[in-house]
């Protein structure tokens, strides 16, 4: 029997630790000699309050949801990909390459070669680190950190010397050609005469993401691969008893999750910048893993807690341009909520467990 | 859709009466953050000195990511804040997105390059190899082992151009001078991490190094604090950082950010735009510094030396190659 009712499990447990997050932020904020209620209003403000808001809200958000569904995949297969960082990067390569030395037509054909090849790069980049865990048994959170350097030095190497138009001063490469630039959702739902920002990223990678939430949610839950990746992630032991190759699910998980951080490229560096930088991903595959956790790897969660996160960080990004509470204060508020949702999870859940059991002895 | 256009209506009338109300400056720092001990903290320092001395003040934001670059420009500029001070080559690509959209706006960058600058914006570049090279001579004089050291932050074409000045700089006066280069990282965290500069440091000294110059913005605190511990010079960066350690750091490259963002404050919305202002020894944009704390470790030889020099790169007598102008160092390879 569960402890828990499934609604308190998905949504009462992430509000409670999404409102002592809160609670302390305010009294971080009052803490600064700032006004807390202020604060708020500004962040829901410009990042809920405007389709400017949304535009940044969402451009975040898709970039959340390609990571948190990466880690999603690899943690049913009990495995923890901190590699989504890199992986994100290499999937950047994947699509400069494809958009800067290929004519394209349309920006339809260019993104769609150029998702499959972020997925293959950033499932390349995941490829070693996976097969070292299934052949060798070096651990996967190891070898993927330190996969991230290895995909920031070859980038840099690959930005500064050969990528770079001459005369640059910027570690970066030229701007990818006008064919392929994504359409914003200015520009997507202009025919619809709906009036959204023209100056927000958010562009058409998100429905990318939101396919990729629908198609992994039928891989886990509705192939033979997704139960076996979970039987896998369940049970090692009991996996192979029932003939499932623990090499084999360990590689195919790995590559699926470095698919769909690199596939995250699409956004960051063909949607917004349209060209790749060196510091492209800035941390989205790290906030993957606390967007996982409190999604609780199912991909309808992933979505959400993106959102939530790509509010996050836009709510923070107009407390920075309008207020003085320094930079270093706006990370521990996002800190305070990742704490609170993925590491200090049980401190909600266990009094709220035992809550719903008094409950049901009562009615008993 | 109505509902849409109320809002965007609003948010449009509240950007206009801001933009009656104020036309302060704005500043937009890097990633590295504004109190770096270097790059930015000069041109912070540029800044509070032109609200000090006018009673003004100004818009600032630190960024925090990529995706802000656009967007702070965008919100300043629709704030009418005038002119927009942008520190960092990254700055480069957004302000010639979005500075054709905000015609009466003008627009600083410094450090950046674009093939065509648009009539509202101004970049800002610095010589920094002429500076670097004479910090280099004034290394290798200083060195009695004829090794010295160059740190560098994240590894980038400015900071290669800064490495290669000196190196320069150094041959000039030492033609068999060894100059160990290295680089503190490949992420932008190489900008911010003390710990990295000072094993760095050890590792040159181990190799004979007695004089150390450091590039790598926060970094170079480590860089110069174990110079120090160790009993050899440094050679800190962009702000005169000679104080830091009275008596171990031989002197400071100085790159005089807080001079631009100052003029550029000053100037207000009157700021020449459309084209490159190019800050070098002439203009004092780049130099050493020199103070009571280093006074004791730069003698009147040394100063002579690279007055010298000095003079020369100003008359156009001696030529710094600068690493960019064929991506390439003669004096050092990276």
């Amino acid at each position: 029997m569960e402890k828990m009712p499934a609604w308190a499990d998905a949504v009462l447990v992430p509000l409670i630790s999404l409102l002592l997050a809160a609670i302390l932020s305010a009294l971080v904020i009052i803490g600064i000699g700032e006004d807390p209620i202020a604060a708020v209003k500004l962040m829901v403000q410009g990042s809920l309050g405007s389709t400017y808001g949304w535009g940044y809200t969402l451009y975040y958000a898709t970039n959340f949801m390609f990571t948190g569904l990466a880690v999603s995949v690899a943690f049913h297969a009990r495995m923890f990909n901190i590699g989504g960082e890199g992986q994100a990067m290499l999937g950047g390569l994947g699509v400069a390459i494809v958009c800067l030395y290929m004519p394209w037509p349309h920006w339809s054909l260019a993104l769609i070669f150029a998702t499959i090849s972020s997925a293959a790069f950033g499932a390349a980049w995941a490829f070693l680190p996976a097969y070292l865990q299934a052949k060798r048994g070096s651990h996967i959170v190891i070898t993927t950190i330190m996969f991230n350097f290895i995909a920031a030095a070859l980038l840099n190497y690959l930005l500064v010397n050969v990528m770079r138009p001459a005369g640059a001063m910027d570690p970066a490469t030229a701007k990818f050609p006008e064919a392929t630039h994504l359409p914003t959702l200015h520009d997507m739902l202009a025919p619809f005469g709906i009036a959204f920002s023209k100056a927000a990223p958010a562009n058409v990678s998100l429905i990318v993401a939101i396919i990729a939430c629908v198609a992994v949610y039928f891989l886990i839950w509705r192939t033979k691969l997704g139960y076996e990746i979970r039987a896998f992630g369940h049970s090692e032991s009991g996996a192979k008893y029932a003939g499932i190759s623990p090499v084999k699910i360990t590689v195919i998980a790995m590559l699926i999750s470095g698919g769909l951080a690199g596939m995250m490229a699409t956004n960051n560096v063909m949607g917004e910048s349209e060209r790749l930088i060196m510091n492209a991903t800035e941390g989205a595959g790290f906030i993957g893993i606390a967007v996982a956790l409190m999604g609780r790897s199912h991909p309808l969660g992933v979505f959400l807690a993106a959102i939530l996160f790509g509010f996050l960080y836009q709510g923070g990004a107009e407390l920075a341009l309008w207020t003085s509470i320094p930079r270093e204060l706006i990370v521990v508020i996002q800190a305070l909520v990742i704490l609170f949702t993925g590491a200090l999870d049980n401190m909600v859940r266990m009094p709220l467990e035992k809550l719903f059991l008094m409950f049901r002895k009562g009615d008993a | 859709m109505s509902v849409m256009k109320k809002i965007l209506g609003g948010a449009a009338a509240l950007a206009l009466s801001a933009g009656a109300l104020v036309a302060d400056p704005a500043i937009i720092f890097d990633l590295g953050g504004k109190f770096d001990k270097s790059f930015n903290e000069a041109a912070f320092n540029g800044a509070q000195r032109w609200a000090d001395e006018t009673g003004g003040k100004f818009f600032e934001i630190e960024l925090q990511s990529e995706a802000q670059r656009e967007q702070a420009l965008r919100r300043f500029a629709e704030a009418g804040a005038n002119p927009i001070i942008t520190t960092g080559f990254a700055f480069a690509t957004p302000v010639e997105a979005v500075a054709p959209d905000y015609p009466d706006t003008k627009f600083v960058n410094i450090d950046g390059w674009m093939p065509e600058v648009p009539a509202n914006v101004q970049m800002i570049g610095f010589q920094e190899h002429q500076g670097s090279y004479l910090v280099g001579m004034l290394a290798a004089m200083a060195s009695k082992s004829g090794t010295v050291g160059f740190i560098g932050g994240m590894d980038i074409p400015l900071i290669r151009h800064f490495g290669c000045g000196f190196a320069q700089g150094v041959k000039a006066v030492n033609p068999d001078a060894t100059v160990i280069a290295n680089m503190t990282g490949t992420t932008p965290s190489a900008w911010n991490d003390p710990v990295k500069g000072s094993e760095l440091t050890k590792a040159q000294i181990s190799q004979g190094a007695d004089v150390v110059f450091a590039a790598a913005g926060g970094t170079g605190v480590g860089v110069l604090q174990t110079a120090a511990d160790e009993g050899i010079l440094s050679i800190g960066v962009d702000s005169n950082q000679n104080h830091l350690h009275a008596g171990k750091v031989l002197t400071s490259m100085l790159k005089r950010v807080d001079v631009a963002v100052y003029d550029s404050m000053t100037a207000g919305a009157d700021l020449e735009t459309g084209g490159f202002t190019t800050l070098g020894l002439a203009e004092d944009g780049v130099g050493y510094a020199m103070d009571e704390n280093n006074a004791s470790l730069v003698t009147a030889e040394m100063q002579a030396a690279v007055d010298d020099a000095k003079a020369k790169i100003i008359s156009g007598e001696l030529e710094v190659v600068a690493y960019y102008a064929n991506d390439s160092c003669p004096a050092l390879d990276f």
